[in-house]
Order: structure tokens, then C-alpha cells, then sequence
């Protein structure tokens, strides 16, 4: 009890403030969008997703005390433990789900459901964590680079053989981790060029075009820096990467990408060409949030989410209601939320005084960073539709509590940071 | 160096924020296509189609009516596996038809799988009995009920018109935006003339539906739902009676009737033959039906009546009088020779005076007549005495509401044609012609065309006296603050001339027109055989009755039936006594009448021109 009181005075309200008020706009956005006007349904109704989400935010105030109340070295402690348990789960249900078909990445207790890997993104985070915390650890070491990359590499192939590739593609946001830790930008600048090229190369119809940019800007790099051997020879390499890269296109189109994933792609660069068809998901999501114009439709008044013209409008596409019902204002407002949440979680993890709890906090802010720019990217039509949820707004129990996990862990290691300085 | 990178992934946050925001600001705010778009998606205009305007008669007798029709809407997308065979069966269709109607909705530029679409247009009642206990058995299809014309008599088809659905042309000319696709207008006719008060306003009920198309209620709760307002009714001024009697003795005729009353302008009725079935021109079979009627060799829908126009022949005689009188060149005692040398003639006592000339119809008296009429020496020249003279003479006729339309209220009325000097010197040359061209009008010929309803209006001057109100259709908009409008017009000739023209049209009916005595009725009537270079001659009569107080004024014209005292007078008068009298005891002429058939002797259609 003692203990409890200790924290209660070092806990970051701000951050607990912000969250309270997104599970709460969340919660009210589920039920605009599930909200049916010919029957009024009340929003605690459990036949509803409102209905059971309120009971999901209830379980995460239980963990939310769980959390509190364990030893904060347990997580340093067990973090090898809880990624093999998560891991172990996840093959679990790779068997399990195989046996039972369809759901694919649900693991089911009764009527209990859940998803382990919306876990596993915890649990990585607290190896990384533990492993780059580890005394005498040096991120130039190469053996030390791929261990890292395993450690987030093996969640991220369970994933994908559960066939959810958008939450396994969350394991890259590790990179910005990395990067923190003094990890070379070469593999960051590879990889955001690498898809900027990619996503060029399907805009741009002649390819002759591409790689006459990239002569021109071969030639005005030399010019323009010191003319060393090596240096040039780095940089036609480059060159000659990104036209690979230019190269490889179409395979990866045709014969890499599944025809869903294909025609995500094609959403993405053209949602007219076939609106009724796979252009449908992202042009509904942008009809929905663009005729909410300055200060939308008001609460309950939309139509486009409401009547099912947009898909998963309670989980994945939760923002599409919010642009719909609340135009650019409450847009603003979330934007604005999620904006003051990454940067006060970089600024906690910056205050902590061990690298353990350093790097777990980037670890969040990674992982939340690429909900948040991808999610909302999909919905407005600047990312490919990828299937990840809004945390705190999108409906689900597992998201919700797997992200729960991961900001109270944070603010928990955060409380006892002072401790932790006495410790050494 | 790694403390740098702190701020880098801050910027990273914040850049990505400032991108959502003015992608947003871009698309909610700037961007109107998506509410427009969200609109399309979920807001479903259910239109409410507004009954058209009645059509009575004068006697309040019922004419044009609505009846109710069902169009069968389509929603692709709810439709699963659907019993086509049974489909067919109920409504009626082989499996091609059905398969073609897929294809055809496919093709359709507004189509959408989860709008409701026209599948099958225009059931009538009794299909729609039938398979009203069958829709449900087909999930997307729905029934959209509006109507269509009706009509209470077969009889009237041309001064009524038609509806049929908007033409593309007429959507693209609409200028007010009322109309459509797929909307009803008024084609011909009063339905064409008063659209604007038959078609009523569309009512607009606004739904929200999801994307299943299924209906979630009012949008606003109905705050921009409007309700259908009924088109107005319409009481014409027709004489239903006179209108299907008056058919019965033109059958096998082509040719034209008008009677009007005198007193007001109102016509009593006009008939056209030969004619159609109004009611072949409504409902599902409009299309079959139409193609029939306007390929069919004798014109169904051509509105002889305002549209034909003729040689008005020797009851033109009677406007020549009235001229030289005004003028003072004639006199009641005025005598001229039958002199057959320019014009023919036929037996009839000799000389005559005025009252004779018009009674006998006397050819070469009009010829020297009209001389003096034209060449009243104004000018030693006698081409330009004859330019004077003929100037002079056409701004008389133009007062008898000739060579220019009456503006009765009908689309397409033609005007006919009375020679000008303009015209004269077009055909000539300018001081090429003198009274000898053009001394064939004297009698009614020539380059003079009139049409019937001039001829009925001509009829109704001679009973007033002098003055005529323009011949119309419609008397009364029910239920609405602008009525029509009915302006008197004046010949300036004075009434005691036309006295005199008057007892000898009375005379004349004992002279050229037999038949056309009624026993106890004292009527006015002129004949008139224009001449036909083409064939058989057209047969014309006008008359009035009864003289001292006319109720109706009428003009018959048919068409290659001879000689105007036999047919054309026989028709008039027996209208004049069916109308007067209410019923008709000349059977026997009756019977003649309706057995003479000159339907094979037409050989040549009135010329529009």
C-alpha cells in the first residue's frame, strides 16, 4: 500500500490524462459508427461493440493496476521469459488456428478471444530493450545488429505465417529504435527510399523518366562534394541500388504481392479506376471523412459509417467516423492528441535514467508512432490499406490491452526512475 | 551524436501530423466532391409523381383522366439466386427478353447495383394484380407505382394530344430544369398547349439508406420533403356529343369540321379525319402503337383543323361582298352579266344583282366585282392602281382573322395565306402584275390558302355581325388565378353589310345547298368547291344558325368529295341540327352521310405549306 502511494505522486498524469481521454472518444466513436438510427441502441447495449469495448476499457483498468502494482524490475527481470511465453502462444496458435480454421490468429478460451501477437509487440519491445540496456552492449557490433533483427525479426515471421501481414509489418517501426541507438541511418534511408521509389515507379508510366532523374542526380551529387574516389563509388552504387530497385517492380507486384495486396497498391495510386471494386474500402473511407467538411455531420449524424458504406468502421477505419461526424475540427483534435502523446512518450523515455527503460520507451513510441501515421494514412488515402488498428480508438480487446500494457509499463518504469538511480 | 536523433523522430511525429492535417484540410474543406458523393450514397430521392390534370368538357363531362400503372425498379445488388424461370413466367418474358433486360440495365450511364433502377417500365393494373402476390418471392425487385393517360372516348384524339415520355432532345431544350428522364410531357394537343398547369409539382421525399440500400428512415426528419401538388383540371369547351357525332359522319372521310359559338369564341368541336383512338397512345403499348398511328398513309396525327390549309373556293364570295360594300364600290343593286369569258359558271338566272350573285354563287359577278375592289383608279398606272387596290384589299381580309394564325390555343396552328404585293412581286417582278394576274382570288382561288378553323371563325363573323373572339379550346383552369384570355376582334365593317350578306346566305341554302335545309331552323350557309388540279375537287360549307340568334358557326371541309352542296353542307347541317335540337330526324340523310366513303378517291395530302 505504502509503495502505491509513493507512485501515485510520480506518475506522469499528463500521459494518463491523454489516454482516459482517448479510450473515451474512442468508445463514443464506436458506438456512432455501429449506431443504428431505426432501432436507438443504447451505447452500453453488449450486443454492440460499444457495448463490449466499455467492458474491454474495464479490463484494462484491472491491468492497469496489475501493472502498477508489480515490481517494476519484474519487467527487466522477465523479459526474456514473457517474449518466449508470447512466442510460444503465437506458434500456439498457428497449430490451434490451423485445426480450427478460420481465424487465424485468434486464440480462444471459451468465448474468450484474443491475439497474442498484439502482445508480441510488448514483448519485443522489452527484449530489445533488456538486450541494448545489457552492459557493454555496442550497437556497431554486427553480432550485437543481428541479434536485434531476430529478436524482431522471429515475432514478425510468426506473424506473417499467421497471414496478418499489417501487424507484423509493425515490427519495422523497431527500426526508429535502432536508429535512437545509434544504429547507422543507411537501413532507415535504404528502406524510406526503397518505398519511395517503389510507390514513383508505379505513379510514373515510362520508367525511362526514373531513370533519367536518377542520372541527373547522380551527376549533380559528384559535382557538387568533394570528388573522392570512394565517394563517388558510394554514390553510383546508390544509383545503381535504386535502379535495381526500379528493376524489381514488377516482380515484386506480380509474383511477390498477393492479388489483395496488389490491388491495395492500386487503391493507393489510382481508387477510381475501380471504385466498386478494390478501389471501394479507400474510396468510401475518403467519401466518409471528406463530407465531413470543417465541423462534420455532429455525433450520430453520419451517414457513410453508419450505413456501412465504409468497412471495419469501428476497428480499422474508427477515424473515417471521426472525420465524418466531427469534419476537421475533431480531426484536429485527435491528430492533435496523438501528436502530444508521441512527443510526451519520446520526452518520458528521454528523462529515464537507465538505457533499459530508455529503450523501451522509444519502443512504444515507435510502435504508436506507426499505428498512428499508417492507420490514419490508409483512411485518408496516402498509405496502402493496411489492416492495423487506431490504438485507444480502434474497437477490439487485445488492441486495447496490448497497448494499455505498453504505455503503463512505460509510465510505471517511469515513476520508479528515481529509484533506479539510487539502485546504481 | 545519437542525442541528435531525438529531435530528428520528434520532427517525424510533427511532420506527419501537419501531413494528416492538410490532407485533410485539402479533402473535408476544399474539396466538395465528397459531400456531394457521401449525398449520392446515402441519401435516396424517392419522387413522388404528381397526378396530371383532368380534362372535362364543356358540360362537364369527363374526358382525359389518370390511371394507375406500375413500374417495375430493379436493385442489383439484393437480388441472389433468383428463380429466373418462374421470373419469366409471371412477367411474362422469354429467357432472351429477360437476359436482354440484364444487358440493357448494365449499359444504363446511371446505373448503380445498389440504387433502385428501371427494369420493366408501365405495367398496368392488371399485370400488377398478378404479380403483386409474387414480388416477394424476388428479393431487389420493387414496385414504383405512377400513372398514365385514360380517356372516356375513343373520339377527339387531335385537339386533346398525347403524353409520352420526355424525348432526349426536349431534356437537353428544357430550360427550367423540371423535367427528368424518363419524365411524362404533354406532346400535341391541349396536353402540349397547358403542360404547364396539367403537370403539377413533383413531390420529393428524402431517405437515408445504407449500403445495402435498404432504408434507414427520413433524412432530417423530412425537413426538405416536399408533397406532390396535382396538376389543375381543365374544362374545355368541347361539346362531347357534337364532338363523337360529328366523328361518326366524317368515318371514311378526310377532312376537317369546326363549330364554334359564336358569342364566345369557344369551340364546340373540331374534328380531324381521319383520326386515331386516343387511347391507343397511352400505356404499355404507347411505342407499338405510335409506330402504327404515325406511319399510317393518312395521317392520323395530323391536325387538319389548324394545320391543313385549303383554296377556300366560292364561300371566299361572301368576303368580297362585305369588302365592296365597305368600300362603296358595290351596292346592293349593283348588276354585272354572267359573263362567261374569263371565268365558267353554272345555270342560274341572269344578270344579277348583289343578293342574286351571292345566293347563285355567280363566278364571272365576283370577277368584276373584285375589279372594282382592286382598281379603284388611285393611280393612272394600272399596275400600281393594282398594288393600291390589292394592299388595300389584304388589310381587310387580315381583319377577318386570315393569312396570319388566330392563335388558337393549340400548338402548330398555320396561318393559311392572303397574297400580298411583297408576294406578287416576288413571283412577277415589281410593276409586272395588274388586276389580270390575280383576278382568280376574286372566287377564292389562287394563291389564297385558308385553313378550316378560319373558315369556322369566317362562319362566326357572319353571325356576330362583324366581330369575332379568337376561337379557344380551353374556358376555365380550375383552381388557378390565371385563366385564359379571349380578346374580341373587330372586321370595321359595318354590321348593316353584313345584314344583307346574311338573308342571302340564307337564299343560298335553296339554291346551291338543298340539303342542307332543317325544318324549323333558319340558317345561313355559303358552299364552296375549290378546285383540285390533283383530283376530285374538295367540298366545302359554312354556316351559322339560327340567323336571328346564332348558337354555332361551322365550317366542313372535305377533301375530294365534290361538289360543296353534297357532302360538306349535308355534314354541317346535320351538326347544326344535332346541336340545336339535340337529336336528328333526318335519318335518311344521316344514312347518306355516313355511308359516302371518299377515303380512295384522296389521292393528294393537303399541302402544311
Amino acid at each position: 500500500m505504502r509503495r502505491q502511494e509513493d507512485i501515485s505522486g510520480k506518475m506522469d498524469w499528463l500521459t494518463v490524462l491523454i489516454y482516459l481521454v482517448m479510450v473515451l472518444l474512442g468508445w463514443l466513436n464506436i458506438y456512432a459508427a455501429v449506431y443504428d438510427e431505426t432501432v436507438h441502441p443504447s451505447i452500453f447495449d453488449l450486443s454492440l461493440n460499444s457495448g463490449r469495448q466499455l467492458i474491454f476499457i474495464a479490463v484494462s483498468g484491472i491491468i492497469i493496476l496489475a501493472i502498477l502494482v508489480v515490481d517494476m524490475r519484474f519487467y527487466e527481470a522477465a523479459a526474456y521469459l514473457i517474449y518466449g511465453v508470447v512466442l510460444f502462444l503465437m506458434v500456439l496458435v498457428l497449430v490451434v488456428g490451423k485445426e480450427v480454421g478460420g481465424n487465424k490468429a485468434w486464440l480462444g478460451f471459451g468465448s474468450f478471444g484474443g491475439q497474442p501477437s498484439e502482445f508480441a509487440k510488448f514483448a519485443t519491445a522489452l527484449v530489445v530493450a533488456k538486450f541494448i540496456g545489457s552492459i557493454g552492449f555496442r550497437m556497431d557490433n554486427f553480432r550485437n545488429q543481428v541479434i536485434l533483427f531476430a529478436m524482431v525479426g522471429i515475432p514478425m515471421v510468426v506473424i506473417l505465417a499467421q497471414k496478418d501481414t499489417g501487424t507484423a509489418l509493425v515490427f519495422t517501426a523497431f527500426v526508429l529504435v535502432f536508429f535512437r541507438e545509434g544504429m547507422s541511418p543507411f537501413l532507415m534511408i535504404v528502406g524510406i527510399a526503397s518505398a519511395f521509389i517503389f510507390i514513383l515507379t508505379l505513379l510514373v508510366e515510362n520508367e525511362l523518366y526514373l531513370y533519367g532523374g536518377i542520372g541527373v542526380i547522380l551527376i549533380i551529387s559528384i559535382l557538387a562534394g568533394k570528388k573522392k574516389i570512394k565517394r563517388i563509388a558510394l554514390l553510383t552504387l546508390g544509383a545503381l541500388a535504386v535502379a535495381g530497385v526500379i528493376q524489381s517492380v514488377d516482380y515484386v507486384i506480380t509474383d511477390v504481392l498477393k492479388p489483395h495486396q496488389q490491388n491495395r497498391i492500386r487503391a493507393l495510386i489510382n481508387p477510381d479506376a475501380d471504385p466498386l471494386g478494390y478501389g471501394w474500402n479507400v474510396t468510401q473511407s475518403k467519401i466518409a471523412i471528406g463530407s465531413g467538411g470543417f465541423s462534420g455531420k455532429g455525433f450520430l449524424e453520419g451517414t457513410q459509417t453508419k450505413f456501412d458504406f465504409v468497412p471495419e468502421q469501428s476497428t480499422d477505419f474508427i477515424f473515417c467516423t471521426i472525420g465524418e461526424e466531427h469534419g476537421w475540427l475533431g480531426s484536429l483534435v485527435v491528430i492533435g492528441l496523438f501528436v502530444t502523446l508521441l512527443l510526451r512518450v519520446v520526452y518520458l523515455a528521454e528523462r529515464q535514467k537507465n538505457r533499459f527503460a530508455r529503450v523501451y520507451g522509444y519502443s512504444v513510441a515507435s510502435i504508436f508512432f506507426f499505428h498512428f501515421a499508417i492507420n490514419i494514412g490508409m483512411t485518408i488515402g496516402l498509405f496502402p490499406v493496411i489492416g492495423i488498428p487506431l490504438p485507444f480508438f480502434s474497437y477490439g480487446g487485445s488492441a486495447l490491452w496490448g497497448f494499455t500494457i505498453l504505455l503503463f509499463t512505460l509510465l510505471k518504469l517511469d515513476a520508479h526512475r528515481g529509484q533506479v538511480l539510487q539502485r546504481l | 551524436m545519437n542525442e541528435g536523433r531525438k529531435e530528428i523522430i520528434r520532427a517525424l511525429v510533427v511532420l506527419t501530423g501537419l501531413v494528416f492535417l492538410v490532407k485533410l484540410f485539402f479533402i473535408q474543406i476544399l474539396d466538395d466532391r465528397y459531400a456531394q458523393l457521401a449525398d449520392s450514397n446515402s441519401i435516396l430521392k424517392e419522387i413522388e409523381y404528381p397526378f396530371r390534370g383532368l380534362i372535362y368538357d364543356r358540360n362537364g363531362k369527363l374526358l382525359v383522366y389518370n390511371s394507375p400503372e406500375y413500374d417495375l425498379l430493379i436493385v442489383r445488388k439484393e437480388i441472389g439466386n433468383f428463380d429466373s424461370a418462374a421470373f419469366c413466367k409471371i412477367f411474362d418474358l422469354t429467357r432472351e427478353e429477360l437476359r436482354l433486360k440484364f444487358k440493357e440495365l448494365r449499359a444504363r450511364k446511371e446505373y448503380s447495383p445498389v440504387k433502385p433502377t428501371l427494369f420493366i417500365r408501365q405495367l398496368s393494373n392488371y399485370d400488377f394484380a398478378k404479380i403483386q402476390e409474387h414480388i416477394d418471392e424476388f428479393p431487389g425487385f420493387y414496385i414504383q407505382p405512377r400513372t398514365t393517360r385514360a380517356y372516356t372516348t375513343h373520339s377527339l384524339a387531335n385537339a386533346l394530344g398525347y403524353v409520352s415520355e420526355i424525348s432526349k432532345t426536349q431534356l437537353e431544350n428544357d430550360s427550367t430544369k423540371i423535367y427528368r428522364q424518363g419524365d411524362y410531357i404533354g406532346q400535341s394537343g391541349i396536353e402540349a398547349q397547358y403542360e404547364h398547369v396539367l403537370r403539377g409539382k413533383r413531390g420529393v421525399r428524402f431517405k437515408l439508406r445504407n449500403v445495402s440500400g435498404i432504408e434507414k428512415g427520413s433524412f432530417k426528419n423530412g425537413e426538405f420533403d416536399t408533397l406532390s401538388v396535382p396538376g389543375n383540371d381543365l374544362i374545355t369547351t368541347i361539346d362531347l356529343d357534337l364532338q363523337e357525332y360529328g366523328e361518326q359522319l366524317l368515318k371514311g372521310k378526310v377532312g376537317s369540321l369546326v363549330a364554334i359559338e359564336p358569342s364566345t369564341g369557344e369551340i364546340l368541336s373540331m374534328i380531324s379525319g381521319p383520326s386515331y383512338d386516343p387511347t391507343l397512345l397511352t400505356g404499355r403499348k404507347f411505342s407499338s402503337n405510335f409506330m402504327l398511328v404515325s406511319s399510317d398513309t393518312t395521317k392520323p396525327l395530323f391536325t387538319r383543323p389548324l394545320m391543313a390549309m385549303y383554296p377556300p373556293g366560292s364561300i371566299f364570295k361572301i368576303v368580297q361582298t362585305l369588302i365592296g360594300l365597305q368600300e362603296g364600290v358595290l351596292r346592293p343593286d349593283t348588276r354585272f352579266p354572267c359573263d362567261r369569258s374569263v371565268v365558267n359558271c353554272h345555270n342560274h338566272p341572269n344578270p344579277c344583282d348583289l343578293h342574286m350573285a351571292v345566293q347563285y354563287s355567280c363566278n364571272p359577278y365576283f370577277h368584276q366585282a373584285f375589279r372594282r375592289i382592286i382598281n379603284q383608279n388611285k393611280s393612272p398606272n394600272t399596275f400600281i392602281d393594282s398594288r393600291i387596290g390589292l394592299e388595300n384589299w389584304h388589310s381587310y381580309v387580315t381583319r377577318f382573322g386570315l393569312g396570319q394564325p388566330l392563335g388558337v390555343d393549340l400548338p402548330s396552328e398555320k396561318g393559311g395565306q392572303m397574297p400580298t404585293s411583297t408576294l406578287y412581286n416576288r413571283i412577277y417582278g415589281e410593276g409586272r402584275w395588274k388586276f389580270s394576274t390575280i383576278y382568280s382570288l376574286a372566287i377564292g382561288q389562287g394563291e389564297m390558302l385558308i385553313t378550316p378553323v378560319q373558315m369556322a371563325n369566317l362562319a362566326a363573323i357572319m353571325a356576330n355581325k362583324g366581330y369575332y373572339f379568337t376561337p379557344h379550346l380551353v374556358k376555365e383552369i380550375l383552381g388557378s388565378e390565371q385563366q385564359p384570355v379571349v380578346t374580341k376582334h373587330e372586321t370595321g365593317i359595318k354590321p348593316e353589310y353584313f345584314a344583307f350578306v346574311q338573308d342571302a346566305m340564307s337564299d343560298a341554302i335553296y339554291g346551291t345547298a338543298q340539303r342542307a335545309v332543317i325544318p324549323g331552323i333558319e340558317l345561313c350557309g355559303k358552299t364552296g368547291t375549290a378546285q383540285n388540279p390533283h383530283g376530285y375537287d374538295h367540298s366545302v360549307f359554312m354556316a351559322f344558325a339560327p340567323k336571328d340568334n346564332p348558337k354555332i358557326a361551322i365550317a366542313v371541309y372535305v377533301e375530294n368529295a365534290g361538289w360543296g352542296g353534297r357532302a360538306a353542307a349535308s355534314i354541317a347541317s346535320l351538326m347544326i341540327e344535332r346541336y340545336l335540337t339535340g337529336e336528328v330526324k333526318r335519318l335518311a340523310l344521316q344514312e347518306y352521310v355516313m355511308k359516302g366513303d371518299f377515303l380512295d378517291k384522296v389521292t393528294q395530302t393537303p399541302s402544311t405549306e
